[in-house]
């Protein structure tokens, strides 16, 4: 369709509910918060970069707010000593948010089954997507983030997601 | 005897307990009470005045009894680097300890605090004996023999790190105190920020809670151990060969490098030598791993200038020596490649023509990125003079690698302690002269150059022959053998099982890694599992020395700071 002749712009209505043009437009302007902290990172890093370009799927705008993001990746290792900071930095994120576990060690400690490593993010945070790999490779980042894409047309608008979740490091 | 360790030997004679002399290294058994005191003298006398490493080793379960059941290591250098001391002591009792030597080497500082928090020994005098790796909430010494491995605690909430602020500030005179000793609030003109340990230019996870007069920053506190993974307590479960993939996520940029130096330390305890093409293959892809972890270095520091366009430059052909990784070792990142006694597999078919096209984008992402830089006056600006360290205060801080090469030392062991047969091959040590941002990102940029140089020389002879020394104890028998023999399938079965076994005894072994001297200090006890890996990793005391180079600078001063300084968070809290 040429949208450059007035005309038809002038005299076009499309019929939609607002739910869904609101989810449509957050599905390709995903902001992602990276919580970045080990290998996997480095990783994301090539995602971000020229021959992947994680842009063709709007989510360049990696934002380290994460009150100015609605997706959160893990991409790393969480110790237990992270994890008050990472509970933090998603209790500061605005609803409707999403959260990537990328990669072994966030979705489930890896092969660090030892004293200092928390084994699995979802024991303090809720998790949408785990990412097998380690690290992963960046094509399964990008389907990861594609399946993100496929929830977020399913959100609700005005509604919380994952309110009855409680983690660990809830109520403590 | 060489004439380094004759005239210690001689004036110590009385103290020393044992010694061991062994090539250019020498071992020697002293009292806990003297340490302070033999140290001092080897650093101002003897001149033993670069520090490696301090560790401990909990001799409970060890299979031949000992006097105590801790342990203290120390490693020292000699200046002109071919020569290195081992101490060791016992300790009696750890709530005593022994005295602190942070004093005399400011890198004992946060070593002997992670000796303290992973194995509860006290050292006398330290200004800060706090936990280093362990959150703050942590009961116990994960180290110690008696601590399950698998005994994880909660953290609850982070540590303010309002304490040591205030002593830091307090030992600045910038504290009031109030009438009962105790320390007030800080004074109003100081604003406090948390730099990390989640932010784009933490470089990982990193913390600094700096104290701000307007932009500058006036005391700076770090705090590490967020990416404390407990890799040495790992290794004490796990059989020599399945440690390599842990050492790939020591520093991920780079994994072969850590692949190469672990194989190299065990091998050496072994007493095995590796065949040429193994040194020829283990050489070029050290230097491919030093181009690609300068690589990212380079390309985030200059990120964090402003200079988006040279991240795609040079993180293309990054991609490109990641295609060859996977096509090589099956994966891009965490290689693995490494075995002990050789390697997983022969160079495929073809890769020659591949490595040189790589060469080829790598030297022209270089050179694009430096005719951004190389003459820019923003870059010049937010780089030159720049924390700035001197040689001295570099060795000091227990420096190595181009941090220590960019203040003017020429270290590099592939030099002055030459290994497999990088004493064949033509490069230059890349120095630098006042130890500034500029200067550590210089040295970067002429080293990638270097190791290219290395690279051509090697593919041009690359020997024939095995990859893999022929020795049954060491390397897996061909499949068929297994297959079809009894021989072979026991072979296959205990080297399996039991893992590869290493003599009793114990000893430190390092390499020149992209970021310095990376080394592994291996307590065997005659079995195929490790009694204890200790790393000397390169990063932890350069990050020790960072709150001291940002004091006085601005906050984006400390940060291109930090990123020149290529702190590797897996590499530092292992």
């Amino acid at each position: 369709m040429a949208v450059d002749n007035r005309s038809i712009l002038e005299d076009t209505v499309i019929t939609t509910k607002v739910e869904q043009i609101a989810n449509w437009g957050r599905e390709y302007s995903l902001w992602p918060m990276i919580f970045g902290t080990a290998c996997c990172a480095i990783e994301f890093m090539s995602v971000a970069a020229s021959r992947h370009d994680i842009s063709r799927f709007g989510a360049e705008v990696v934002r380290f707010s994460p009150r100015q993001a609605d997706l959160m990746i893990v991409a790393g290792t969480v110790t237990y000593k992270q994890a008050p900071i990472l509970k933090q930095i998603y209790d500061q994120m605005p609803q409707p948010k999403w959260v990537i576990a990328m990669g072994a060690c966030a979705s489930s400690g890896g092969f660090y089954d030892n004293y200092t490593t928390m084994q699995g993010i979802d024991e303090i945070i809720p998790v949408d997507a785990y990412v097998a790999g380690c690290p992963p490779r960046p094509e399964a980042l990008m389907d990861s983030l594609m399946s993100i894409q496929d929830e977020v047309l399913k959100c609700r608008l005005g509604e919380a997601r994952n309110e009855a979740y409680c983690g660990k490091l809830d109520h403590v | 005897m060489s004439k380094h360790f004759e005239p210690f030997l001689e004036k110590f004679d009385t103290t020393i307990e044992a010694s061991e002399k062994l090539n250019k290294n020498l071992t020697v058994h002293i009292p806990s009470s003297s340490i302070k005191e033999v140290i001092d003298s080897l650093k101002e006398e003897f001149r033993f005045n670069l520090l490696l490493d301090i560790t401990a080793i909990d001799y409970e379960t060890y299979s031949v009894k000992k006097k105590s059941q801790f342990y203290l290591v120390y490693i020292l250098r000699h200046e002109e680097f071919f020569h290195t001391i081992t101490l060791k002591c016992a300790v009696t009792d750890p709530e005593d300890g022994v005295e602190t030597i942070s004093e005399i080497f400011r890198a004992a500082d946060w070593l002997e605090r992670e000796t303290y928090d992973q194995y509860g020994i006290h050292f006398q005098g330290h200004h800060n004996l706090r936990r280093l790796l362990n959150h703050h909430q942590f009961v116990g010494h994960p180290l110690r023999k008696s601590y399950p491995i698998t005994k994880g605690q909660l953290c609850t909430k982070s540590d303010d790190l309002l304490e040591e602020m205030n002593k830091r500030l307090d030992s600045k005179g910038l504290l009031k105190c109030d009438h009962g000793g105790a320390y007030s609030e800080q004074e109003d003109s100081h604003m406090f920020l948390n730099l990390g340990p989640s932010h784009p230019a933490s470089h990982g996870t990193i913390r600094t809670l700096v104290a701000l007069e307007g932009e500058v920053i006036v005391a700076a506190v770090p705090e590490i151990g967020y990416l404390h993974r407990g890799f040495e307590k790992s290794c004490e479960n796990h059989t020599y060969n399945q440690i390599i993939p842990y050492t790939d996520r020591l520093n991920y940029c780079s994994a072969l490098s850590n692949n190469i130096a672990f194989s190299k330390a065990v091998e050496s305890m072994i007493g095995i030598t590796i065949t040429e093409r193994a040194m020829a293959i283990r050489v070029m892809l050290m230097e491919l791993s030093r181009i690609i972890d300068h690589i990212v270095c380079l390309a985030a520091n200059l990120v964090d200038m402003g200079a988006l366009t040279n991240y795609f430059y040079l993180f293309n052909p990054r991609e490109e020596v990641y295609d060859f990784l996977s096509k090589l070792t099956g994966a891009r990142l965490t290689n693995s490649y490494m075995r002990i006694g050789g390697m997983t597999h022969d160079l495929y078919k073809g890769w020659n023509k591949d490595l040189k096209e790589i060469l080829k984008s790598i030297e022209k992402g270089v050179d694009d990125s430096l005719s951004l830089v190389a003459h820019n006056r923003i870059f010049h600006d937010r780089s030159q003079h720049i924390s700035s360290v001197s040689a001295q205060e570099a060795l000091n801080f227990g420096f190595t690698g181009p941090n220590l090469r960019a203040s003017g030392v020429a270290y590099d062991m592939r030099t002055t302690n030459p290994y497999y047969n990088y004493d064949q091959l033509d490069f230059d040590v890349v120095v630098g002269s006042t130890g500034d941002v500029y200067d550590r990102m210089m040295v970067r940029f002429e080293e990638i150059r270097q190791s290219i140089r290395i690279i051509k020389q090697i593919t041009k002879h690359m020997p024939e022959g095995s990859i893999n020394v022929d020795t049954h104890s060491v390397i897996l028998p061909n499949k068929p053998n297994v297959y079809t023999t009894i021989e072979g399938a026991m072979n296959q079965f205990m080297l399996t099982i039991d893992g590869v076994k290493v003599p009793l005894g114990e000893k430190y072994d390092s390499l020149e890694a992209p970021n310095g001297e990376l080394g592994f200090y291996i307590v065997s006890d005659g079995s195929g599992t490790p009694y204890k890996v200790k790393v000397k990793a390169p990063s932890l005391v350069a990050m020790a020395a960072y709150a001291d180079m940002i004091e006085g600078s601005m906050i984006a001063d400390a940060i291109v700071n930090l990123g020149s300084l290529n702190i590797i968070a897996g590499e530092m809290d292992r």
